[in-house]
Order: C-alpha cells, then sequence, then structure tokens
C-alpha cells in the first residue's frame, strides 16, 4: 500500500520544526520561507494548520507542465519536479488549485513537495505527530480527495 | 558560525541605517544575545544616563541558535538600560520574531538616539527602512499589528511592537512580538517608546545557514529533543498545563506569595491553576484552555492558547475580545491572581490579554496593582485618587479596570504604570513595595523557598526569576533536590543557576529547556553550529562573565552592594502558614558567602582582580 | 479502432497519451505540420533566452517516448477532412482513414494590415522556427520594436530584454496586457517595464514599416513619429487554424463550436485546445482562451469521450494566465474584471504589489495579482470549486492577502 503524508491539526502546536527540517532537505539551510510544507495560524480559533501537497491523482501540475518536468515517481506516488528541465514558466502554480507548487526567485523554478523520496523530513521532525506518513487511506487524506475531486475541470469524477 | 556576522544599527536621530559587521572577537567571550548585546552596551552608553533619554540605546539581539533546528531555537532579547531599575534590562522573547530577524540575516539591530517623530523600522532581508508611524502611534499592539499585515500585504510579516503603556510612559511596558510573545520584563517597551519608535517589522526569506557541522549539527539538536521529550517537565508538565502546572504545586509548598505578600498561600490558587484550564465552563461547554502553542521551533510548547467566556462581565459587550488569544501564563495568574487576591479565572485571562494587547508586563502590574490594594486598604489610596474604583483586594472588576487604565495611561493608570516602587513612595509607604532594585518580584515567596530570596536581591535587573530559577533543584529536584527552607548551599546554586542560565540567554534558546537539558546538552548543540570550541567549561566560563558585566555595568550605573537586598517584609515578617510558617528569608546567612563565590569584595562592589580575571571594560 | 489526432502540441499529445491509457490497443497517429519534434511553444521564450537548448523545448523528454507509447507521430500537414469518409488529405496526397478524429490545430498569429508586415526582418514569435530566427537577429545592442504588449508580446519581451537588445513595445491600448490585467496592475507593468529600461509607448500603434534608413526598417506610428530598427517582433494577436476545414461540415465561429463534451458537429470529430471555442468555466459560454493548461484539459477530455463507453461532460475550463515580466510575476483568474459583486483590493504601488478579488455573493469568481507567488493556484481552486465563503468573505473584503487562510478554513474545513 502507498503511503501518504496525514495531517492532524489537532495536534500541531505551530513550531515550524517541519518547515525547516523540509527546507534544510531541499536546500540545506533553515529557510521556512522555501519549506513545501506550510503551517497557517488561525490566531482566532486557536488553530494551527499543516499544509502541503496530496500528490493527488488528477495532478494539475504534471498535466499543465509544458515540457514534462513534473513527474510520477512510481514508487512513492509523488509528483516530482525535476529542476533541471523546469524552465520556470509557472503554469503548474497556477494549475494546481490546491496551491502547492510554488516558484522560487532565486532559482528561477517552482518547488513542491516530493515525499522526500519516500522519508519525509517533516513527519520525521514534528515533535507531536500532527504529520505522519501512514498508508494512503487515512483519515484526512481522503477528504482532500474529495474536494480534489470538486475542484476538477471533468476529467476523473465518474469517469 | 551561525552568527549571520551582520548587524543594522540605526541611528534614530538622523534618521539614518548603516550595516556593520558583528565583533566577533566578542562574539567568542559573550556568544550573543544576552551576553554579546551587553557588550556592545557597555561599550556604546555611558550607564548613568538617564534611560529615558536619546543617550540610551536599545538593542534586539538574537543568539547563534536563534533560527535553527535546535529546540526553541527562536528566542530574542531587548538589551538597553532600564526606566524602572536604572540597571540593565534584557528581556527575552519567543514567538516567531526573532528567527524572522536572523533569516532576515541579522544577528542584531543597535538602535539609538531618538527620532523626530513615530516611526518604525521595516526589513525585508537586506531592505531596511524608517517609515513613518503617524498612522499607528496611539493604537495598541493589536491594532498597530492589523494595521502592519495591511500595510505590508504579507501575512508572513512579523511584527514587534509596543501599545499605549509605552507611549503614556507606563514603566514596565513590554515590546510584544506576534500578538503575544513579549520582552516583558524592565519596561524595554518604555525606552522603545522613548526614542519614538513604534514597531519593527521583519520579513526574512534568506534562511539560517553558517553551521560548522550539520551533520553533527543536526544529531545534536535531535538528541537534546529527545531528552525534552522524555523529560516529565518539558515532555508532559508543560505541554499540558503550560508554567501554570506550577501554580498548585507552589500553593502547596508555601512559597506563594498572597495579597501583596502579606501571605504565603491563596485559598483560591486551585482555581486559577492551569488545571482550572482545562475545565469545561457552563456557559459554552469550552474550557479556558483551547490549546497549547509554541514557539519558533520549540518542541515543548508550553504557550497557552485561550479563549474568555463569553458571558464574562468583563467581554460581554466586547466580542473583539471573544476569539482565542494568548493565555495565562504562571507569572502572570499568579501576579494578577493570588497577589491581588483574585480568583476569578476569566478576569485574569481579560487581563492578560490587556497586558498582551497593550504591551504590559503582567508581574510588574499585578505586583503593583497588589500594592494598591494594600495602600487602598491601609487608607493611603482613596477613591478620589482612583477616580470611584474599590481597590480591594480579591475584586475582579479592580482588576480590570486597571488593566484598562494602565493600558491608556487614564486617571490612575498613570500612577499604576510608575510601578510599585514609585507609586508606594508616592503615596508615603515606601515599605509595601516588593521589589529589589525597583522591580517587582515573581512568583515565588523567598521565605518558602530560600534560594529565591538571593536569586531575586542578587539578580542583575532587579526582583527576576529568570536569573537563576533555582525553584527547579527547591521544588522539582533538577538537576539535584535541595530543601527549599535551607540556606546551606544556595550561594552555589544560585551562582551555578545564574551563570548557566546567562549562557542559555546567549545562544538563542529558552530557558525552560533547562528542566530537562543540562550544559551536556546543550554545549554540543552550541558547538556543532558555532565557529570555535564550545565545550561545557566554555559555556559556563561565558555564563559567568555575562554575568560579571552585567553586574559592572551596574556598579558603574551607581547601583552597588547595598541594592542586593529584599523588602522588610520578607526579612521581618514570619510567613503566615504553610511548611514555611514563622520563616523570613534569611539572606543575611547567603550573601557574604556568594559575594566571595563571585570574587567581590564584602560590600558586593568589585575587585580589580574579577575584572581582569573576565576581561571586563574599565 | 484508429484514432486520429491533427496537431502534435500540448492538446494532442495529452490526448494521445491518454487516449493510450485507456484504449491499450487502439491504433493512435499524430498528424503535425512543422517538421519539429512535437514541442511547446510555451518554452520559445526560454529557448530564446538560452535558458533551455531546442531540447528543452520539448513536450516529452524521452527520444523513444511515443515509439514506447506505441503513438505514431508524422510530420504532416492536413488539407481536408472528409467526414462522411472518415478521411484526411495529407500535404504529400495521401489519404488516412480514422474511427474518432481530433482537431488540435492550435492557432497562429496574425498580422496587422499594414503596409511592410512581410518583410524580412519582421517576424512572429509562434514557432520554434520563428524563435530560432529571432534568436539569430535579437544581438546584444540591436534595436528591436515589439509590436503588441499582450499576453504573448510580455512573455517575449522579459527574453529580448534579457538579450540585451534596445527594446521598444508598441500597443495600441492604453496598458499592457489588456486583455489579462485591469488597468492599475496593466500600468505598474508598465512603470516597472520602464525602470527596468524598456521603452513602452501604449495608445500607439505602428501604421507602417518601410525598409531603410541606417537600419534594416524604418516605422512610422498613428501620431506621426518614426523611428529606426534592426527587427520589429509581431505579436498583435492569434486565431485558431481553421481555415482547412473549409467544406468539412465541421461549424467554426472564432474556433471550433463544440458540445460539453468536445465532439463537434460532425459525429466522431472531436477539438481541444487552442482551436477548439471550449466552455468557459466563469461564464458558462464558449470562448477560444488559447492558454496551456486549457490545451492539456482539453486534451485529457476528449481522449476520454473518443473512447467507446465512456462518457465525461467538461464543466469548463477557467480562463487563466501567469505572467512574469522582468522579474514582475502576475496573474488573473477567472472574472478578473468583475461581474457586478463586491471586490477588494489591495494596492501597494511603491512595491509593486497588487491583490484583487471579485466575488459574485460570497463566492470568488475573479483575481488579478502582481508580485504573488505563494499559493496562488488556491485562487483558482476557490473558483473552481464554488466554495461559499461565509464569514471569511468579510475577512478577505478587509485583507485580501488572507486569502490562503480563507482556502484552508472554507474549501479544507480546516478552521
Ligand atoms: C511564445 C509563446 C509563449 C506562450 N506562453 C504561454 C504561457 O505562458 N501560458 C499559457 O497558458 N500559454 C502560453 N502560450 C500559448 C500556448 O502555447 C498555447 O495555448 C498552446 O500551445 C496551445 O496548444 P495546442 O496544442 O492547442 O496548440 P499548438 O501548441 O499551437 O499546437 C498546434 C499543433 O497543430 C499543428 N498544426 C496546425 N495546423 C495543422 C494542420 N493543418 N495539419 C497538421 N498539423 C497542424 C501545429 O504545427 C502544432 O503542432 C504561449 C505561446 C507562445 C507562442
Ligand atoms: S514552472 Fe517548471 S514545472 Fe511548472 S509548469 Fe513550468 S516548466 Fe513545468
Amino acid at each position: 500500500m502507498q503511503k501518504s503524508l496525514t495531517i492532524d491539526p489537532e495536534k500541531c502546536t505551530g513550531c515550524l520544526q517541519c518547515e525547516m527540517a523540509c527546507s534544510y532537505q531541499s536546500d540545506g539551510l533553515f529557510n521556512p520561507s522555501k519549506s513545501r510544507i506550510k503551517v497557517f495560524n488561525f490566531h482566532e480559533e486557536g488553530r494551527f494548520v499543516p499544509y502541503t501537497c496530496t500528490q493527488c491523482d488528477e495532478a494539475w501540475c504534471l498535466h499543465a507542465c509544458p515540457v514534462d518536468a513534473i513527474t510520477l515517481d512510481a514508487s512513492t506516488g509523488a509528483k516530482i519536479v525535476n529542476a533541471d528541465t523546469c524552465v520556470g514558466c509557472k503554469v503548474c502554480t497556477i494549475a494546481c488549485p490546491f496551491g502547492t507548487v510554488n516558484y522560487n526567485s532565486d532559482t528561477g523554478k517552482v518547488a513542491k513537495c516530493d515525499l522526500c523520496a519516500g522519508d519525509p523530513a517533516c513527519a520525521k521532525a514534528c515533535p507531536t505527530d500532527a504529520i505522519t506518513y501512514v498508508d494512503a487511506d487515512a483519515t484526512g487524506y481522503e477528504r482532500m480527495k474529495e474536494w480534489a475531486a470538486k475542484t476538477d475541470a471533468g476529467m476523473t469524477a465518474g469517469a | 558560525m551561525a552568527w549571520t556576522k551582520k548587524y543594522l544599527r540605526v541611528n534614530l536621530t538622523e534618521g539614518t541605517i548603516k550595516v556593520e559587521d558583528l565583533n566577533m572577537a566578542w562574539a567568542n567571550e559573550y556568544l550573543g544575545q544576552r551576553g554579546l548585546a551587553t557588550r556592545y552596551l557597555i561599550d556604546e552608553i555611558d550607564p548613568k544616563c538617564d534611560a529615558l533619554s536619546p543617550e540610551n540605546k536599545m538593542i534586539m539581539t538574537t543568539g547563534p541558535l536563534t533560527g535553527t533546528m535546535a529546540s526553541t531555537g527562536g528566542r530574542y532579547s531587548v538589551v538597553c538600560k532600564s526606566p524602572l531599575t536604572g540597571a540593565v534590562a534584557c528581556s527575552n522573547s519567543g514567538g516567531l520574531f526573532g528567527a524572522e530577524l536572523k533569516s532576515a540575516g541579522w544577528d542584531m539591530i543597535i538602535f539609538e538616539g531618538k527620532s523626530a517623530s513615530p516611526v518604525y523600522l521595516s526589513i525585508q532581508n537586506e531592505k531596511a527602512e524608517l517609515l513613518s508611524a503617524e498612522a499607528l502611534w496611539g493604537k495598541s499592539v493589536w491594532e498597530a499589528d492589523a494595521i502592519l499585515h495591511k500595510t505590508h500585504q504579507d501575512p508572513q510579516l512579523k511584527v514587534a511592537a509596543v501599545g499605549r503603556s509605552a507611549e503614556q510612559g507606563c514603566l514596565y511596558a513590554a515590546i510584544v512580538n506576534d500578538m503575544h510573545r513579549a520582552a516583558g520584563r524592565s519596561g524595554v517597551g518604555t525606552v522603545m517608546a522613548s526614542k519614538n519608535l513604534k514597531a519593527v517589522v521583519v520579513r526574512g526569506t534568506r534562511g539560517v545557514g553558517n553551521i560548522k557541522d550539520m551533520p553533527r549539527f543536526m544529531d545534536a539538536t535531535n538528541a537534546g529533543k529527545a531528552v525534552l521529550a522524555e523529560n516529565p517537565v518539558t515532555g508532559q508538565g508543560l505541554p499540558a498545563l503550560g508554567t501554570q502546572v506550577l501554580m498548585n504545586v507552589i500553593n502547596e509548598v508555601g512559597a506563594m506569595p498572597t495579597r501583596n505578600m502579606r501571605e504565603t498561600q491563596f485559598e483560591g490558587a486551585h482555581k486559577i491553576a492551569g488545571e482550572a484550564m482545562l475545565e469545561p465552563r457552563k456557559s459554552d461547554g469550552k474550557p479556558n484552555l483551547t490549546r497549547n502553542g509554541g514557539c519558533f521551533g520549540c518542541t515543548i510548547a508550553c504557550g497557552r492558547i485561550s479563549t474568555i467566556d463569553r458571558t464574562h462581565f468583563s467581554v460581554q459587550d466586547k466580542p473583539e475580545y471573544w476569539g482565542n488569544s494568548g493565555g495565562l501564563e504562571y507569572e502572570a495568574a499568579w501576579a494578577m491572581g493570588s497577589d491581588c487576591g483574585v480568583d476569578d479565572l476569566d478576569a485574569l485571562t481579560y487581563a492578560n490579554f490587556l497586558c498582551n494587547e497593550d504591551g504590559m508586563d503582567p508581574i510588574s502590574f499585578g505586583a503593583t496593582l497588589a500594592a494598591a490594594m494594600e495602600m487602598f486598604e491601609d487608607g493611603d489610596l482613596t477613591t478620589e485618587q482612583t477616580g470611584g474604583m474599590e481597590l480591594k483586594f480579591g475584586s475582579a472588576e479592580a482588576l480590570c479596570w486597571a488593566a484598562e487604565v494602565v493600558a491608556t495611561g487614564e486617571g490612575f493608570g498613570a500612577d499604576l504604570g510608575l510601578g510599585s516602587k514609585r507609586l508606594c513612595e508616592k503615596y508615603g509607604r515606601p515599605e509595601l513595595s516588593m521589589t529589589v532594585k525597583g522591580q517587582e518580584f515573581p512568583a515565588y515567596d523567598p521565605r518558602g523557598m530560600q534560594g529565591m530570596g538571593l536569586t531575586y536581591a542578587t539578580s542583575n535587573r532587579g526582583a527576576c526569576h529568570l536569573r537563576s530559577y533555582t525553584v527547579s533543584s527547591e521544588v522539582l529536584g533538577v538537576p539535584v533536590k535541595t530543601d527549599p527552607l535551607e540556606t546551606d548551599g544556595k550561594a552555589d546554586l544560585v551562582k551555578a543557576f545564574q551563570d548557566a542560565t546567562a549562557a542559555v540567554d546567549s545562544a538563542g534558546l529558552c530557558i525552560f529547556t533547562t528542566f530537562a537539558w543540562s550544559m551536556e546538552d546543550i554545549a554540543p548543540q552550541v558547538d556543532a553550529a558555532c565557529e570555535g570550541e564550545w565545550s561545557v567549561e566554555k559555556m559556563l566560563e561565558v555564563g559567568e562573565r555575562v554575568w560579571q558585566l552585567e553586574r559592572q555595568f551596574n556598579q558603574a550605573a551607581g547601583i552597588g552592594g547595598d541594592q542586593d537586598t529584599l523588602p522588610k517584609r520578607l526579612l521581618t515578617e514570619g510567613a503566615g502558614s504553610g511548611p514555611a510558617q514563622g520563616k523570613v528569608a534569611e539572606l543575611d546567612k547567603m550573601l557574604p558567602q556568594y559575594y566571595e563565590l563571585r570574587g567581590w569584595n564584602t560590600d558586593g562592589s568589585m575587585t580589580d582582580a574579577t575584572r581582569q580575571k573576565w576581561n571586563l571594560p574599565a | 479502432m484508429h484514432h486520429v489526432i491533427i496537431g502534435a502540441g500540448p492538446a494532442g499529445v495529452v490526448a494521445a497519451e491518454n487516449l493510450r491509457k485507456l484504449d491499450p490497443t487502439a491504433k493512435i497517429s499524430i498528424y503535425g505540420a512543422e517538421r519539429e519534434v512535437p514541442y511547446s511553444r510555451m518554452a520559445i521564450p526560454y529557448f530564446l533566452i538560452e535558458n533551455v537548448p531546442e531540447q528543452g523545448t520539448h513536450l516529452r523528454k524521452n527520444d523513444r517516448h511515443y515509439d514506447l507509447m506505441n503513438i505514431e507521430v508524422h510530420q504532416q500537414r492536413v488539407d481536408k477532412i472528409d467526414a462522411a469518409a472518415k478521411a484526411l488529405s495529407l500535404e504529400d496526397g495521401s489519404t488516412v482513414n480514422y474511427d474518432k478524429l481530433l482537431i488540435a490545430t492550435g492557432s497562429h498569429p496574425v498580422r496587422p494590415p499594414i503596409p511592410g508586415m512581410e518583410l524580412e526582418n519582421v517576424h512572429s514569435c509562434w514557432t520554434l522556427e520563428d524563435g530560432r530566427a529571432i534568436a539569430e537577429k535579437a544581438k546584444p545592442g540591436n534595436t528591436v520594436v515589439l509590436m503588441g504588449a499582450g499576453f504573448i508580446g510580455c512573455i517575449i519581451l522579459e527574453s529580448l530584454a534579457i538579450r540585451g537588445v534596445d527594446l521598444t513595445v508598441v500597443e495600441a491600448e492604453n496598458r499592457m496586457v489588456p486583455r489579462m490585467m485591469n488597468e492599475i496592475s496593466g500600468n505598474l507593468i508598465k512603470r516597472w517595464c520602464e525602470e527596468k529600461g524598456v521603452n513602452v509607448r501604449t495608445s500607439t500603434r505602428v501604421d507602417g514599416i518601410e525598409e531603410g534608413g541606417d537600419k534594416a526598417l524604418k516605422l512610422s506610428f498613428n501620431d506621426g513619429s518614426t523611428m529606426e530598427a534592426d527587427v520589429v517582433i509581431c505579436a498583435t494577436g492569434v486565431r485558431p487554424n481553421i481555415a482547412f476545414l473549409e467544406g468539412s461540415g465541421i461549424n467554426t465561429d472564432e474556433g471550433i463550436l463544440v458540445n460539453p463534451y468536445l465532439e463537434t458537429s460532425q459525429a466522431d470529430i472531436f477539438a481541444a485546445g487552442d482551436v477548439c471555442q471550449g466552455l468557459d468555466f466563469s461564464t458558462g459560454s464558449y470562448m477560444v482562451q488559447a492558454i496551456q493548461p486549457t490545451a492539456a484539459d482539453h486534451g485529457m477530455l476528449a481522449a476520454n469521450n473518443m473512447v467507446d463507453g465512456r462518457e465525461q461532460r467538461h464543466r469548463g475550463c477557467v480562463n487563466m494566465n501567469v505572467l512574469d515580466t522582468m522579474g514582475l510575476i502576475s496573474a488573473s483568474f477567472g472574472l478578473w474584471e468583475g461581474s457586478g459583486g463586491d471586490r477588494s483590493a489591495l494596492e501597494d504601488y511603491d512595491n509593486y504589489r497588487y491583490l484583487e478579488l471579485q466575488f459574485e455573493d460570497d463566492v470568488l469568481v475573479g483575481a488579478n495579482s502582481l508580485g504573488l507567488t505563494q499559493h496562488v493556484g488556491v485562487l483558482r481552486g476557490l473558483i473552481q470549486s464554488r466554495t461559499r465563503l461565509g464569514k471569511w468573505k468579510e475577512k478577505l473584503m478587509q485583507d485580501p492577502t488572507r486569502v490562503m487562510e480563507a482556502y484552508l478554513a472554507c474549501a479544507q474545513a480546516q478552521a
């Protein structure tokens, strides 16, 4: 069974260890602003919500890319940006309805979660198990997928 | 490395901003943050200067581990001369602001002079500019925060600001960052406002690198995190109950200062304790505490995120206070609670929100109000001065009202903003001020915890628990259990805690880690990050050097050994109940030995030999 | 079963791949008019700045990709469709039969009817071949005039500027990217370009081009002024490639008319991409969007409906664009001009930041942004899911930059 990142906002304290771990994994330094996972702070509600790519089946980013820079990692199910191929056109950033592909002006390329080749740094760094890497049909993920279908221009729902 | 090795010098008088290189020789002696900034301060200002004059400088400073993956590595400090005490001020805060400043590429910011009109400093990585704060002046921290986020169109902007209390000259005004984290003590916010500096906003996207040995750093920080997770205090107690885990414990020990320290136990403690914050309330079935929250990089997450009961008198007509915000920490709950005799959790939470919203140190605020209440009960103060409010111990209405008037500086709020020492002097009862060097006590009665008596008396920033938290040893048994009522060995204990704390405060870490971490856990993290060698011995050496340097500043400011004392009440009136019944703070039994350990003269003054030993500036 | 696809652009290639996935045994053939490996027009600007070699513009990177998928790719123009006979005539005179046909012939650049457009140094920038020619002629220091500051013009503009030419942009409308950005943001882009040393002349038209002078070309403008240039690049718009459909019985308007299944007026013939006048999500009407994501979406959906027994109704594509004009990133979504509902905007002229949201009731229907690079996609997500924003609508009216929070709270029910 393929694994996926499962996020339980109830457990998140907003410490941002995941953001640092992510940026360290991909850029070698601690830089939350470049993290592919982002923790949102709902101050009034007293809630922290970590958020990143669900590696959805629809893969709008992958299909929108004009140069095949985003490919599927068959072992993890991750949609991966190949930085050498990416021309930086940003079409994927507007195509992804989850807003999880972001342009990095320093590199001139986009970045998204690649599941760290099956060993996600964010999940390892999370001190409260708010982020875990578990079998794909665990809670939370399903709801996001439902929503994904709702956004779809018509390719998968009912297909 | 870990330092960015660059800092900003902002001259508010001239309106100029310069980039300067960090003095790495000093960094090697003082590490960063508390120690290093104090080294700059002592070099750059006359310790005798008026703290609220343009001559004073204010340094916002990070440590080498700020912004890294080290647990709790998100701290920053504000260092200046204190208007409350006249001594060195160094207030430490968490949240996200410090790490953001570091990520923008700056180890610290030195503010000097005074702007002709209100300004704020905006930092976007390399770009730093002073912008007009006319539209922000007269606004609370929360209002300013909202305006600044809107102006800069960036939800990720981090804001540190002063509230109306600071503008009005409240002498214990804080600098509040990220809405409810504060560099709280000693009036650092008052200094900031005196410079016409309303806020500092920062967005840093450069990241923090410069780690000497990254793999080793990751190993060391991971090991540190495991220690925190396994420790019952940092792994369970603090996340579940926050610092409020202490309320019932300290009350039982008989060291809970109550009603301006007339008593040492509070009958209402259980109603305002951490456990009470978890009880569902009648109106909506929700508890006061929504959840715990962490500062940047913190794997403990002791922060409280709370709501006030919407039906409570303080907020029933104020929906703007119905949302979540920073909840009660033990110190605030004690100062505004037991020290004022108030056992109304919602009133305390409301007053706490106001302290965050308008930047007041809740310890000094609560303790000052407690002194005012005692004077009111004694008839030294009447409704004439208070404008009609009955300042009675136990009055939740009086507490909420006081927080409102201190926030705005209106009416009697201006008097309360003087702090307890000046207030008690003004109304002819100086002996009722529970302060050392002009700063109010925190939540541990020295009669029931002798080590804390020595801690308060000798603290370089006036009465303070965060300079040597011997509570750890005397109550929790960390690292070893000592008898709280015993004075033997306390001089050594206090010195060891003071030195270790100074080192932690200079690294960018939170002092709460030391419930679980010893220097053996901390030094390897610093050593893997910072160039040079940072052994346990070196760290303790840095700690002691920082302590000696602060003492040197105070001495030069005219604050000598004669001020290493406690209010008469604690030295002469025995505790009324609990395990410490009949006991007074036996400072005289500890102080001479402490001076000797420090290498000072018997009057507490610095010897030349000690000055040379630590290579202190003359 | 023989699936034939006319057009080797993204719409055609995505369709072919999806067909292969859904119909493993069918024969699949692509006919493309250009003598190129299937490539992406969008990547031409990056080829121009030498960010990628020619191969970097190819739609698929593996040389044997089409072989491996058992998709035949022919470099042959289709001249005629005989719907009754289910047959195509190719440029070499041969015919091909199909069972199902997809027309994905894209569009071609149009040039204004003014004198001199045929001159040697006047170019479009549409095909890879155009790209090679421009790379040859737009040398550092040369004077280049770009006609049209529309979306495509602005994309090329960046690459020309990076090539170090002395650049003038001429746009008939009063701002840059008039069909993508509103007046405020279009003018901010103009000011930005000017600050970067580009000469921008809005509300100006080129009246004619002639040979001669010190440089190869001499241009005259509607205000009577003239200037000389080495090269003129024309980016004044594109039109769908439908001319060859004459007599096929396939109904066209601006592009090929289709039903919600992307089927044309002729049985078993579908259309996709720039050539197709497809369903617009926001207006519910049919229009030519001429953008890459729509080409890919169409290709996927058309392929699905070409397979027997599969039927998927199109819900419409959100019209959207993202543009990088010399480092200033702009984006537009859906009904960015609004449709009579509330609007919320934040304007920061000094820092070139702008965000405008358009609502119908409490639903986001359109947006324009400048300088936003994080989580931009949720604008599409909110529009396309028609998420009711409830109390977050009011918060967004106060501060539109909180859109990501609104998205998490409402669309993901996270707060
Ligand atoms: C320079 C440039 C930059 C662009 N940038 C962007 C951008 O940033 N974002 C965006 O969304 N869009 C952009 N576009 C537009 C985008 O490239 C098109 O929307 C997309 O290519 C449409 O795909 P398509 O498959 O429908 O058509 P095309 O890519 O045009 O492919 C059509 C194919 O059909 C072939 N053909 C035509 N007629 C025949 C015939 N009779 N017989 C056989 N084959 C035929 C052509 O040779 C071609 O292979 C850009 C375009 C250009 C030129
Ligand atoms: S930005 Fe890169 S990955 Fe995204 S669509 Fe463009 S080329 Fe592909």
